[in-house]
């Protein structure tokens, strides 16, 4: 006998999820007796759950170089992946207390809805449906994106309108895929989708010739590029079809944990606006901003309002450093330039709110 | 009057027991094991249902099948019906669904073709042929199937693009971006002319047994084939006729990216069938092998003894005992067919789950979206076994 053919781990997560719901509070580390309480914050308490489990569990991309990525040791390396890292230092001061669970687009969610996962940052873009009907609060945005397509450089598109005919590579489950059909439909592009969930699968399909083109958000495009043997045949067409701010997600329901990630977004943002770096943190304890001594802890009891400790803020520089290091680390080698992404002194969008 | 040589006692009243409330009575405590049991599976149900409500409350998911009726805007690549983004997500699950059919449906017919012809060459006198037959049945069936499906599928993608394509016969391009094939521009007409051809088989079938009816009260051999020819090919003809004879050859041409027109076999859909029928073809092979061979040697001897020609043989009295072996596993391996078409979604081709996987993604709900995939391989799984046993009871030994 064969097995039954529900493969892949998106199906058997999605039926994990199910499963977990089914049998009820496992996944949930308190739960409200009462019947008659209403399902408010508290219900699901994420920050103490993760801080008596004494790990965060983190999920990240299942491979997109310069997000989340293993490397040739296995540690895994990527913006997202820093991300992570920089909560696990807020609540523990310690980067290795976070375990990476890799996730494909289709069963992120479930896992994080069935508490598979604490937080995802995993290229995901904020939606209102997101926002709402799935149950998830997204925390910050760490990446402005867009959508676009990439072509080989031998087909001579130059922009999307060049692509009326083509066969178009993409990734199910994503505002990618709808993206795409309503970008279609306004500019009255004719084209075949190739749908394939796996990212290694998709990107084999475009490679081979399967598809004349594969759309996904630019970030990951560069990311592809970077990773084909002679990168210099494909081209990433100008057309930027949707916006993509893309960032870290949490559960409904635990405003507190959502807090630690929000605010921990906006550290390492206000760190690089401040010129606070991985190398320079500890001195600049002494600096005398005031707003610098309350980020880091010398004065006011900010972490200690987050529930955390008061030089979490040090912590996490000195850990990972800032916004703009973590930029040049990851996305820098790749291609990506920061564009939207610089700081809103410097023309970007990246803005945090002041530390008081 | 039979009834008087009826044994009395059958016509008697059995005595009335009363049901003595007494854990003594077999079956009161029987009522009572009943009730207890169906009580714990309802209070079980029970508790998984308002747990999972009250689950999906707390983590405020939103539920039920209201989602159904929204804009999918999800694209599919092919359609047996007519679908854009536009449509809802019940019709895009309708293409998944149809799409799962189509590659269930002529996957079961060609497995059982090819299994069949390889199961009687593995028993074939010629050496190399039941050789090659016996190889291919211990490769074919020893390799996982997903890993089969990659291979093939890695096999179309490396076929050359749409503009080196390989063009054997004029009209037909093989390339990576499927088979392309003439096909003629569909009108009412030929809709006509296909429902006339089924009607022309349903009165061939009803011919052919009242042939065999009349032979058998006089005698005398009736040919079924002048009237056959008439009605599968006749009727259909003069239907096609009748509407104006339209026939527009639809060619494929390269324009653009793509082949534009004709009929295209997508590299998915290719891969995905061939696939799951050379790797069931494999086990129905066995499974036929097993069954002629569990045919008793003495049968083969009587009907040659009793002047029966070869084809004969095998077609009145090896076959007819041979098909009581064969139906029953037949039916596992037809389940497994639909079944592992859902591998589908490993190589892109979009069927019941991967659409629906691509649904629950969208909306977030993970228990309708499963909950659909179930019922639909439930409810196909279920017809193929309902056709099949009755299939089995018909062909069952009658006992005389």
């Amino acid at each position: 006998m064969q097995p039954f053919g529900l493969f892949s781990t998106r199906a058997l997560s999605a039926a994990a999820l199910a499963g977990a719901l089914l049998a009820g509070s496992t996944a949930l580390p308190a739960r409200a007796q009462a019947p008659a309480q209403a399902p408010a914050a508290g219900a699901v308490n994420t920050f103490d759950a993760v801080r008596s489990r004494g790990t965060l569990v983190c999920g990240v991309n299942t491979g997109v170089a310069g997000f989340a990525q293993p490397d040739s040791q296995g540690v895994w390396r990527g913006l997202d992946v820093d991300y992570c890292r920089a909560i696990a230092v807020a609540l523990f001061n310690d980067a290795n207390k976070v375990r990476f669970v890799p996730t494909t687009a289709q069963n992120r969610f479930t896992a994080l809805q069935s508490g598979e996962v604490d937080l995802l940052a995993r290229n995901t873009t904020w939606t209102l449906s997101r926002d709402t009907s799935l149950g998830f609060d997204f925390a910050a945005v760490n990446f402005y994106d867009g959508q676009g397509f990439m072509v080989k450089a031998s087909t001579g598109a130059k922009s999307g309108k060049d692509l009326e005919g083509a066969t178009i590579c993409v990734q199910p489950g994503t505002t990618t895929e709808q993206n795409l059909t309503e970008w279609a439909r306004a500019n009255r592009v004719r084209f075949s989708p190739v749908v394939i969930e796996r990212l290694e699968e998709v990107v084999q399909a475009y490679a081979s010739g399967r598809c004349d083109a594969y759309t996904t958000d630019i970030s990951g495009l560069a990311s592809t590029r970077s990773t084909q043997p002679n990168s210099e045949e494909h081209v990433i067409l100008p057309d930027v079809i949707s916006k993509e701010p893309l960032g870290p997600l949490v559960r409904q329901g635990d405003a507190r944990f959502a807090d630690v990630v929000r605010w921990t977004h906006f550290l390492l943002i206000a760190a690089e606006e401040f010129g606070i770096t991985q190398a320079n943190a500890a001195q600049m304890v002494n600096d005398p901003r005031p707003e610098v001594q309350r980020m880091l802890g010398r004065g006011g009891d900010l972490g200690k309002m987050l529930g955390l400790d008061n030089a979490w803020g040090l912590n996490v520089i000195r850990a990972v450093g800032n916004y703009g290091e973590l930029f040049e680390r990851h996305l820098t080698p790749i291609g990506i330039k920061r564009g939207p992404n610089a700081l809103w002194t410097n023309g970007g969008l990246q803005y945090a709110p002041p530390f008081r | 009057m039979s009834q008087t040589t009826m044994d009395p006692r059958l016509l008697r009243a059995p005595p009335k027991r009363k049901l003595r409330l007494s854990w003594a009575d077999e079956r009161v405590r029987g009522i009572v094991w009943q009730i207890l049991v169906v009580g714990l599976f309802g209070a079980i149900f029970y508790w998984l249902w308002s747990n999972t409500v009250h689950n999906l409350e707390v983590r405020r998911i939103a539920t039920g099948f209201g989602f159904l009726d929204r804009e999918a805007g999800l694209p599919i690549g092919e359609t047996l019906i007519p679908y854009s983004p536009t449509d809802t997500y019940l019709r895009a699950l309708l293409v998944g669904l149809l799409n799962t059919l189509k590659v269930a449906v002529v996957g079961i017919v060609l497995a059982t073709v090819l299994g069949t012809l390889v199961g009687i060459a593995r028993l074939s006198r010629n050496w190399l042929l039941s050789k090659v037959a016996g190889v291919y049945i211990e490769v074919i069936r020893d390799l996982p199937l997903l890993l089969q499906l990659l291979f093939w599928y890695s096999i179309m993608q490396s076929l050359p693009g749409p503009r080196q394509s390989l063009n054997p016969v004029e009209g037909v391009f093989l390339s990576n971006r499927g088979l392309k094939l003439p096909w003629i521009e569909w009108q009412d007409a030929h809709t006509f002319a296909l429902l006339a051809f089924v009607a022309g088989a349903v009165g061939t079938w009803f011919w052919s047994r009242r042939a065999t009816a009349l032979r058998l009260q006089d005698g005398k051999p009736r040919p079924v084939w002048p009237a056959a020819l008439g009605l599968l090919v006749g009727l259909p003809l003069v239907v096609w006729l009748a509407f104006g004879a339209p026939w527009t050859v639809d060619w494929p041409a390269l324009r653009g990216f793509n082949f534009r027109g004709g009929l295209t076999v997508t590299p998915e859909y290719f891969a995905l069938l061939l696939g799951l029928v050379l790797y069931t073809a494999g086990f129905i092979a066995e499974i036929v092998r097993a069954g002629i061979q569990a045919v008793p040697k003495g049968q083969w001897e009587a009907a040659e003894a009793l002047g029966l020609r070869p084809g004969g043989v095998l077609k009145r009295i090896v076959l007819p005992q041979a098909l009581r072996v064969i139906i029953p596993p037949m039916t596992s391996q037809y389940l497994n067919i639909t079944k592992n078409s859902s591998l589908a979604v490993a190589i892109g081709y979009q069927d019941i789950v991967s659409i629906a996987n691509t649904v629950l993604n969208q909306t977030g709900q993970a228990i309708e979206g499963i909950a659909i995939i179930m019922l639909v391989y439930l409810t196909i799984s279920l017809s193929i076994s309902f056709f099949m046993n009755w299939y089995n009871a018909r062909i069952a030994l009658v006992e005389r």
